[in-house]
């Protein structure tokens, strides 16, 4: 409904728009970390009225005529990308690379060259769907994108497989950890940063160091047995030195994104429009990355973005990974992993709100007042 | 997916071959846009859907009707800047080879005359089809009026762009993606409706 400016309204369901679509009765949705970027007003292209979330899980109640394995009565998780399975991306695996699914693909031409796929709730560069903080949602190709969760798994240890839980495997996937020697650095202990933390330990980092200011995320992290690093503290770049012999960490994820914290040349240039992305976390970690290391990038940047070190990036020969989460190709495996119990992607939720009180929850949310690190709305209530 | 071919002002008339099908508008004053995408579906299907003329009704995004007359010629009626005037002009098939290319252009007497190919190739590696349209055609109010258009979504190297996408998209997942009757919040009375949604218990 504008800057900073959520809403709960009534509005009518979801139909039936083309062939391939069902339709969802949600049962848990959550807010994402990069919501908060739609929220602060800093991604292009939303209109009032738009419906957020990307992040939801329900049961099939509808499903349009060309569905073919979804059944009505699925119990399901939607990926946040929607791709067709068709095209060359998709089968290549690069899901949310998919040609075919973003009405606006012209607009996303004319800011990126190309267009990515769509993504629910996310600004109509991306495709205008309307999102899943909401009682029902009409999801395109039911048979590709959303997972059925046959076992009796509770909401909150599947739901995140929509989003958060493959965004951080991917980021750990990226870094192309060797088993017992790969040290990993992880700017951001938000959602992604933990889910970022505890893949690459699954992955078999050696060890992997945990960076943010705020305690309650570091302590998280921390119990997931990541070395925490208070920035606000101590300099990063010295101390990664140190804990890493002198050599620095073989791969450092970027989970912030554009909205990072403590550059206020990038904040001015920001709020002034000159800059649309605030790369603090950026260049911390090109700098602080080995010489021949991978920065894995997870967080969202959506435009312009100012000094970057490439220099840096150059004269160590980093890798660089980045970009939307292919997130179907996470979905079994990760689906696995939590029914054998090698992890409970639950832990992270710090607070529910009914979604009659999502105005409220975003503000939570927003300002991390009482240790909000992830929120769970109920649809229901 | 669109070639980064941007359209180009051909000067002192359209001579010689522009493609090897030799599409040619006859005044002096055509512009020429040329738009490509890669498809993963066999050139034979392609093609047969091209073919099929009224089939392009399905994806061209503008509203216009196409009516088939012979096995090369059909009418078509479209809207056309300026001011969204109806126009209706016959299009003739010139040249047509199975699974690998389509020529036609406008009969005598069309108020904007164009001709255009569609050629179909296999990608590299066999990876899909490579589906090229070229369009030339006189644009109505000449050269200034077809700047004016290029600034709109009505200019031709966008709309063949977007009748590419839409025929991907058909073809390569069976629908074109559309937000077209989705729900969203009510905009309009900002203030009021929030406070009605606050103070209304959900069920």
């Amino acid at each position: 409904m504008g800057k900073r400016r959520v809403e709960v309204q009534e509005v009518r369901e979801p139909r039936i728009l083309n062939p391939r679509d069902c339709i969802v009765k949600i049962t848990s949705t959550a807010i994402c970390g990069s919501d908060l970027h739609l929220y602060n007003g800093f991604v292009p292209t939303m209109e009032k009225g738009d419906i957020l979330g990307h992040e939801f899980m329900g049961e099939i109640v509808e499903i349009g005529p060309a569905v073919k394995l979804r059944k009505v009565g699925d119990r399901v998780v939607v990926p946040f990308t929607i791709a067709c399975g068709g095209c060359h991306h998709c089968q290549r695996q690069e899901w949310s690379c998919c040609d075919n699914t973003n009405p606006n693909a012209a607009m996303a031409e004319l800011i990126n060259g190309y267009s990515g796929s769509a993504l629910f709730g996310y600004s109509h560069a991306f495709g205008g769907y309307a999102g899943g903080q909401a009682q029902y949602a009409r999801v395109p190709f039911a048979d590709v994108g959303p997972i059925k969760i046959e076992s009796d798994l509770p909401d909150a240890k599947v739901l995140f497989l929509s989003d958060i839980f493959p965004t951080g495997y991917m980021a750990a996937e990226n870094c192309a950890i060797d088993p017992g020697r790969s040290t990993v650095a992880v700017w951001g202990c938000g959602p992604v940063g933990q889910f970022a933390v505890r893949s690459a330990l699954l992955l078999g980092a050696a060890k992997v160091f945990a960076i943010d200011r705020q305690p309650e995320r570091l302590a998280m992290a921390q119990a997931a047995g990541a070395y925490p690093l208070d920035e606000s503290k101590l300099d990063v770049h010295e101390r990664l030195k140190e804990l890493t012999g002198g050599r620095g960490p073989d791969a450092a994820i970027d989970a912030v994104g554009m909205e990072a914290h403590g550059s206020l040349y990038d904040t001015v240039k920001q709020r002034l429009k000159l800059e649309q992305d605030r790369p603090f976390v950026l260049r911390q970690a090109i700098r602080a990355v080995r010489k021949g290391g991978v920065l894995s990038i997870p967080g969202v940047y959506t435009g312009m973005v100012d000094k970057i070190p490439f220099g840096a990036a150059f004269a160590k020969g980093v890798t660089f990974k980045m970009g939307q989460t292919h997130v179907h190709r996470y979905l079994r495996p990760l689906l696995e992993m939590v029914q054998r119990g090698r992890i409970d992607p639950s832990f992270v939720v710090t607070h529910r709100f009914p979604l009659s009180r999502a105005a409220e929850a975003y503000e939570t949310f927003r300002d991390r007042t009482d240790g909000c690190i992830k929120v769970v709305l109920d649809p229901a209530a | 997916m669109d070639s980064s071919i941007t359209p180009t002002r051909r000067r002192g008339g359209a001579r010689g071959p522009v493609t090897s099908s030799k599409i040619t508008v006859p005044d002096g004053d055509s512009v020429k846009v040329v738009r490509a995408c890669t498809i993963m579906r066999p050139a034979a299907e392609l093609y047969a859907f091209w073919r099929e003329v009224e089939n392009l009704a399905q994806i061209i995004k503008y509203p216009c009707s196409i009516v088939r007359i012979s096995d090369t010629e059909s009418r078509w009626s479209a809207s056309a800047p300026p001011g969204d005037r109806r126009i209706e002009w016959t299009s003739l098939v010139i040249n047509d080879e199975p699974s690998r290319l389509i020529a036609w252009r406008t009969a005598e007497g069309a108020e904007i005359a164009h001709a255009g190919s569609v050629r179909f190739e296999p990608a590299p590696g066999d990876e899909g089809t490579e589906v090229t349209v070229a369009l030339e055609y006189n644009p109505p109010g000449g050269q200034f009026a077809a700047l004016v258009a290029k600034l709109t979504d009505k200019e031709a190297g966008q709309q063949v762009a977007e009748t590419l996408r839409r025929f991907k998209a058909l073809t390569e997942a069976g629908e074109i993606p559309t937000i077209e009757g989705q729900p969203a919040g009510n905009a309009q009375d900002d203030g009021a409706a929030a406070v009605d949604a606050e103070q209304k218990d959900r069920p």
